[in-house]
């Protein structure tokens, strides 16, 4: 396989999607001060509920459609255990992961080995035609253009709306916000539900895009990544696209490389994604050191008296 | 009965919650314009009754009026739309977001970022309480954090002004700053209700003052005519004993402090800059400083949580600077920090397992280390009894007390282990009078017994109280210790802002 940059970036943004749209989902989630590690869970449920949606209905479409209600009915459940019951949100975090694991084995039993309807590129008119630039970045389907678009939105949200503004305020200082008449609950149940449903796109994007069929396990950690990434990337939209992109990127090309039988330890190169990623976003959030987390992360916020 | 200008009439206001009823038919009125005290004890239902008005909690019974209309708000946006702003004893402000957000966050609707930048500048100029709306709230200092909070209720023109505790963390300058700003909105027409255990404050400032006790109104005065002592004793229903010091016989020196410098820890922690004091055998050395400006690392330093040069610390003439707490407290220094939960006792633990933490040494309550929790709880139920902790008994979670309560007891276990040094950061912070009292008096007793105290507070009618000598720390560094005898007001101002008051007079 030839491996120039050509050929790279439309891999590459395709394979960083699914991490993209999680993670930038679990960004919105911790900003509001909720710390939900069922990342995972929620990706793989969306995987599986939007890839029998897409079979049963034969769209594409009514199948991302599923991912995405798949992925905010298990942000439901973490939402009502953790805001309503005061539960952990660590623990209630992992036993969510373990939960959508086991739940998507169980719906998946009859799908294994079907393939989904196939999701249409989208090339822009014009801008495709393009030389170099057009077959890189302009003939993608539509996921990979709103998944962008999410980045672009969640930032303006976050930067400058006055809900955005609202939400930040909770996330940093629940009290206060409380004390000023924020409803502190319903915000986080909402921005949950958003993360949910954005982690369930991202399970979907893998089943019906990227594999694309249904396999257990399939999501094979890219939860963690997602989760790690809004770490790394200090809570801000832009550096977790670059972090997204840069992990995609070298997934992309590490196998490329391994196809093209380079003399290096194929094990060294399976574990250089995770490398570089962690270095670059370590580097980056030196860097802007003032960002740091929202002040009332993973508290549970009880409104007494 | 209603007259004309009354702002705010609350009429049999109850509120109960389980086991305890905070508010039991309370009525009083605030006039239009008029600065007007909440005064009581920890615990008398101010703050519910603050709330209450707030919008934050929702009365069982009896009604509001608000410049003639029925007003109950449902919370606190519809508070603040009928012209009621507060200003919070723990300041509600989020560190991560500029002036500008905090204050929109406060705000109904506010404004575009550009006008309400510029309002922000306007009425922080008009009212003396320059601000800039770029910062990071994170970055202020206490005082312009309360700006942060009185700028945002200034935006929405209020008829009405909660003050929970304002001055608690300010220096007099800026409490005088306050005050000027106060009763420049009370004569513009906005009223004030102002909460405080200051009364000296109050009697400065306040029109009127209602007076609550375990959630009734036990009475009301004029604050200007009524001496503090005649209104600390309508909220405690008691006679108050203010401690009398006797300026007795002060022995050698015993603990003394010398050449120490130390780097701050963390980025947001104060160095430490050539310090060097000296105490006597019953003598109370008081150290003043405005909140921040290096005393938890000095009190760090002197417990012995921060190891420093052997040579800069000295007791009874021999190093110390590098042992620890647990090796200080064998040989009779011992300390009790400012922060209650957490630092001073472990919240989720009983008084007795807290006692046991720090008098297990010298009490000898762990011989050959198994615990011996008869002696354990019987040393408990002394401090307790001793102190007068209210408290079902030893058995009692820490972070159960009220907060004048625990701290009794954590002041209290240290003094009773017959302590040759003790140090207190903040003996009495955030308790009320009666506790107040009862702790500085113990204080003095420990003194009398030949014991050397240093006591770092922010409260300097504490320290003008109880000190024998009195310095302050600034910026780290400390100003040379003075008799408390003769000091004014001003002259501690200015040693809080670091400088030498005799100096100045000279230049």
């Amino acid at each position: 396989m030839d491996i120039s940059l050509i050929n790279l970036v439309p891999l590459l943004m395709a394979a960083s999607t699914p991490i993209l749209l999680a993670g930038l989902g679990e960004l919105v989630v911790e900003k509001s001060g909720v710390l939900n590690l069922g990342v995972e869970g929620m990706m793989i449920v969306g995987a599986i509920t939007g890839f029998m949606a897409a079979v049963a209905t034969g769209s594409p479409t009514l199948g991302f459609l599923g991912g995405a209600l798949g992925g905010a009915a298990m942000a439901l459940i973490f939402g009502l255990l953790t805001q309503g019951l005061m539960s952990n949100q660590v623990a209630t975090g992992l036993a969510l992961t373990l939960f959508g694991l086991g739940l998507s084995a169980l719906l998946g039993q009859g799908f294994v080995g079907l393939k989904p309807p196939a999701t249409p590129k989208l090339p822009v008119p014009g801008l495709s035609e393009l030389p170099v630039i057009g077959p890189m970045l302009f003939r993608h389907d539509l996921m990979v253009y709103l998944s962008l678009a999410a980045v672009a939105a969640v930032w303006a949200f976050l930067r400058y709306s006055r809900p955005g503004l609202i939400l930040r305020a909770v996330g940093e200082n629940h009290a206060a916000a409380h004390a000023l008449g924020y409803k502190v609950t319903r915000i986080r149940i909402y921005a949950i539900l958003f993360g949910g449903a954005m982690a369930g796109l991202g399970g979907a994007y893998l089943s019906l895009v990227r594999v694309p069929q249904w396999t257990e396990g399939m999501t094979a950690g890219a939860g963690w990544i997602a989760l790690a990434l809004v770490v790394f990337a200090a809570w801000r939209p832009v550096p977790l696209l670059v972090g997204a992109y840069l992990f995609g990127g070298i997934t992309v090309l590490q196998l490329n490389m391994q196809a093209a039988g380079v003399n290096v330890p194929v094990e060294l190169l399976s574990m250089s994604p995770y490398v570089v990623t962690i270095l670059v976003l370590v580097a980056m959030s030196a860097a802007g050191a003032a960002a740091g987390a929202p002040g009332s992360l993973g508290r549970a916020f009880h409104a007494s008296r | 009965m209603n007259s004309t200008d009354d702002l705010l009439v609350i009429d049999g206001v109850t509120k109960a919650y389980p086991g305890v009823v905070a508010n039991s038919d309370v009525s009083f009125r605030i006039r239009k314009g008029e600065v007007h005290a909440l005064l009581g004890e920890n615990g008398a239902g101010k703050s519910t009754l603050v709330k209450t008005i707030y919008g934050l909690v929702t009365p069982d019974a009896g009604t509001m009026t608000l410049d003639g209309q029925a007003y109950a708000p449902a919370e606190p946006s519809a508070a603040r739309q009928a012209g009621v702003a507060m200003v919070f004893q723990h300041f509600s402000l989020f560190d991560a977001l500029s002036v500008a957000e905090n204050i929109a966050l406060g705000m109904e609707t506010p404004p575009k970022r550009r006008v309400l930048a510029r309002q922000i500048r306007e009425v922080s100029e008009a009212y003396g309480l320059p601000l800039s709306p770029n910062r990071r709230v994170g970055d202020l200092s206490a005082g312009e954090r309360q700006r942060v909070e009185i700028v945002r209720c200034l935006l929405q023109n209020p008829r009405l002004l909660i003050m929970d505790e304002p001055t608690s963390v300010l220096t007099p300058q800026e409490v005088e700053i306050l005050f000027r700003t106060l009763r420049q909105l009370s004569a513009e027409g906005t009223a004030i209700l102002y909460i405080s255990h200051k009364l000296d404050e109050i009697r400065a400032l306040c029109d009127t003052a209602t007076i609550l006790r375990h959630g009734k109104v036990v009475g009301d005065c004029v604050p200007r005519d009524t001496s503090a002592r005649d209104m600390a004793e309508m909220m405690v229903a008691a006679k108050l004993d203010t401690p009398v010091k006797h300026p007795g016989t002060r022995g050698e020196e015993v603990f003394a402090v010398d050449g120490l410098s130390l780097p701050a820890a963390s980025q947001f922690g104060t160095a430490l800059k050539d310090i060097a004091f000296s105490v006597r055998k019953g003598e109370i050395l008081g150290i003043g400083g405005v909140a921040g400006n290096g005393q938890d690392e000095l009190f760090a330093v002197l417990s012995g949580e921060t190891r420093t040069a052997p040579g800069s610390v000295a007791f009874q003439g021999a190093p110390v600077g590098r042992l620890g707490p647990h090796e200080r407290r064998a040989i009779g220094i011992l300390s009790a920090p400012e922060e209650r939960l957490g630092h001073a006792a472990a919240p989720d633990m009983s008084l007795a397992d807290n006692a046991l933490m720090t008098a297990a040494l010298r009490m000898k309550l762990a011989p050959g280390g198994w615990i011996d929790w008869k002696g354990v709880r019987a040393y408990a139920e002394k401090v307790i009894k001793g102190f007068d902790v209210r408290t079902p008994g030893a058995h009692t979670a820490a972070g159960a007390l009220s907060g004048g309560n625990l701290q009794k007891f954590v002041v209290g276990r240290e003094v009773m282990q017959d302590p040759a040094l003790l140090i207190v950061n903040q003996p009495t912070w955030g308790v009320d009078a009666a506790a107040a009292a009862h702790i500085r008096k113990a204080l003095i007793k420990l003194a009398e017994e030949g014991a050397a105290l240093i006591v770092i507070s922010q409260d300097l009618d504490e320290l003008m109280e109880i000190s024998d000598r009195i310095t302050a720390i600034c910026d780290g560094r400390m100003v040379r210790p003075r008799p408390a005898q003769g000091l004014t007001m001003n002259d501690l101002g200015l040693m809080l802002g670091g400088r030498d008051p005799e100096e100045e007079a000279v230049a």
